[in-house]
């Protein structure tokens, strides 16, 4: 208890260089968790994704479609469970800033594949009914204040023209790191739409979502399924969901490496701020560390006082900045909700953010407590005079 | 007085020499010292400066080590100590006032009296009656909860009076008690001290450049260029 109050009399002996001092560490801590939560949340589609589902698309780009007769040769593939597919409707709400990912899909074997996306029986009945209906994530619906029943109106930029949907149901998600922030509109309506305008432009899907019973043999029927159009007009390449989505993640990665590299360079360089003020700190108290000495106190105790003190500061600084970094990564999922449709700080984080604060505040201690203990009591007497 | 120089020494030192390096020279500050003190003996070692008083003190008190011979105190050999055995026997046997009080300024006069405590194996509740009678025996009761800035230079030696007797040690050392203090507060102080050897029998070896602060003293010790020149008894006996 004694030597407790002495290291929190001692932290705060000098209020303003403790108080600037916590502030960096806060700020540091705030953007390294920031930093991470921005990475993890661009892996975030990966991580959501399911080991029994697989993706198939044309092998020749993503931007080109597939017909939608291989549904049939797909299910006759062994091992496959269960066939959907989807298109990207890339289309425009009011205006471009306004973006969220929209998909055409087919309701009824996309909403099994996907068990993730929660919509009560009324809705589902109510949009599977409902051609022109969509169904959207409680996030998007939230932001854009959108109620069953409303009308939303959509500019095409792939299918062109000006499209009218009605919110037929609204979705929540299994847990926080499903996407609550698409659309899915009803592919078929998409498609005789299309085929209505110009002929030789329907029944074609952007990808297909292959439903597996056994994800351990994801890879051979991945071979099964690409070997079925092997030589085709349309061949195809087939991979797990995970990958797929990693896929679009690496198109940044030189960003993510860019950002990473940042949350650790902000670390180190209050690791230098802070070791400087322990240093100074130390110095400032030689004497008194030589008297303690003196007194009989062991070198350990020295190191103890100058750990704890650094280490208090820190984890003051730390708890303060995992404090801060919730309300300031929810503000920030509201502005980007486009960008990041999953944007939460993980219990990783945090735990990592007091884990670097605590190594900040044994690094900065590290080396004036290791001079301090060996200081000569004699010379750091004579340091007072 | 008698009694007293036929007692065996508390403190015997024999052939001390303690030099330093400094580069390549070897810097002799004492040479050959051979003194012996008697508990419950108060001494002021006098000198000009750099005759080696306040080295010998330090040696003394266990905070620097000889380059050669033996200082025997209360039977222990201090220089065949290792670091954590001599700071356990300083916690046990020596009380410590230096010049400019060395109080740890975050802590109350009540704090830094309990400071050496902490090292011996008393409960907290102990710790606090003694600290409390401690610092009756300096009449500073009324100022246990104020900090060393809250208090007077004579009452923050009285607080490093009280911090060096609470643990009840075999020695006193004290380095320039009254070096920070006017006149009338450096004999307070003193007074203090002859009272500690003059009724709870305390040794105490001082270290001080002024006559009248060595007048105090029962015993004076002279040093010159590291040698003893001069080892007598105070003109005035201890005052009450």
């Amino acid at each position: 208890m004694f030597v407790l109050r002495l290291l929190l009399k001692n932290a705060f002996r000098h209020r303003l260089r403790t108080l600037l001092t916590m502030l960096g560490l806060v700020v540091a801590v705030v953007a390294f968790g920031m930093l991470r939560t921005i990475v993890e949340a661009w892996y975030a589609g990966a991580e959501a994704s399911s080991s029994t589902r697989l993706v198939t698309r044309s092998a020749t780009s993503l931007t080109v479609p597939l017909p939608l007769a291989y549904a049939e040769r797909l299910r006759a593939v062994d091992g496959i469970d269960s066939i959907s597919w989807s298109n990207w409707f890339g289309g425009i709400y009011i205006e471009p800033r306004n973006f969220f990912p929209q998909f055409a899909v087919d309701p009824s074997s996309y909403l099994a594949l996907y068990p993730e996306y929660r919509l009560s029986d009324e809705q589902r009945l109510a949009w599977f009914r409902d051609r022109q209906g969509v169904v959207v994530g409680r996030k998007l619906a939230d932001k854009h204040g959108w109620k069953l029943g409303d009308t939303i109106a959509m500019r095409g930029t792939i299918y062109a023209g000006t499209w009218s949907f009605v919110l037929r149901g609204i979705y929540d998600g299994a847990d926080a790191g499903t996407d609550e922030n698409q659309m899915l509109i009803q592919w078929a309506f998409i498609n005789e739409t299309m085929k209505a305008r110009s002929r030789g432009r329907g029944d074609t899907v952007g990808v297909f979502v292959v439903g597996i019973r056994d994800p351990a043999n994801a890879a051979t029927i991945s071979q099964r399924i690409d070997a079925q159009f092997r030589n085709s007009l349309a061949e195809t390449l087939t991979e797990t969901e995970k990958a797929f989505q990693l896929g679009f993640v690496a198109m940044s990665e030189a960003i993510l490496l860019a950002l990473q590299a940042v949350s650790f360079i902000v670390i180190v360089i209050i690791m230098a701020v802070m070791a400087n003020t322990m240093a100074m700190t130390a110095r400032e108290r030689l004497a008194e560390y030589a008297t303690l000495k003196a007194l009989g106190f062991p070198p350990s105790f020295v190191v103890r006082l100058l750990f704890g003190e650094s280490l208090l500061i820190a984890v003051l600084g730390g708890l303060l900045g995992m404090a801060l970094t919730l309300p300031l990564a929810a503000g920030f999922a509201g502005a980007t909700s486009s960008l990041f449709p999953v944007f939460r700080v993980s219990e990783t984080t945090l735990l990592l953010q007091l884990v670097v604060a605590l190594f900040v505040g044994a690094v900065a201690a590290a080396w004036p407590a290791f001079t301090m203990s060996r200081i000569s009591i004699v010379s750091g007497l004579r340091h007072v005079a | 007085m008698q009694d007293l120089a036929d007692a065996v020494p508390l403190i015997r030192i024999r052939g001390l020499h303690k030099h330093y390096r400094r580069g390549e020279q070897d810097i002799p500050v004492l040479q050959g010292i051979d003194l012996d003190v008697r508990a419950g003996d108060f001494v002021a070692l006098m000198g000009p400066s750099g005759s080696g008083k306040s080295t010998l003190l330090n040696l003394l008190a266990g905070i620097d080590k000889p380059s050669a011979g033996t200082i025997e105190i209360a039977g222990i050999d201090i220089g065949t100590l290792g670091e954590g055995a001599l700071a356990d026997w300083r916690a046990e046997h020596v009380g410590f006032i230096f010049q400019f009080y060395n109080l740890m300024p975050v802590l109350t006069a009540f704090d830094n009296v309990e400071l050496p405590l902490l090292l011996t194996g008393l409960t907290s509740r102990e710790r606090r009656e003694r600290v409390r009678q401690t610092l009756e025996l300096v009449a500073l009761s009324d100022r246990a909860d104020h900090y060393p800035n809250e208090l007077s230079g004579g009452q923050q030696q009285r607080v490093a009076i009280a911090r060096a007797l609470v643990t009840d040690p075999t020695l006193i050392v004290a380095d320039e008690p009254t070096g920070d203090l006017d006149r009338s507060t450096g004999e307070e102080v003193l007074a203090l001290l002859s009272r500690l050897v003059a009724e709870l029998g305390k040794t105490i070896v001082m270290v001080t450049h002024d006559p009248k602060a060595a007048a105090r003293a029962r015993r004076l010790v002279h040093l010159e260029k590291g040698v003893l020149v001069d080892d007598g008894m105070a003109a005035a006996p201890l005052p009450g």
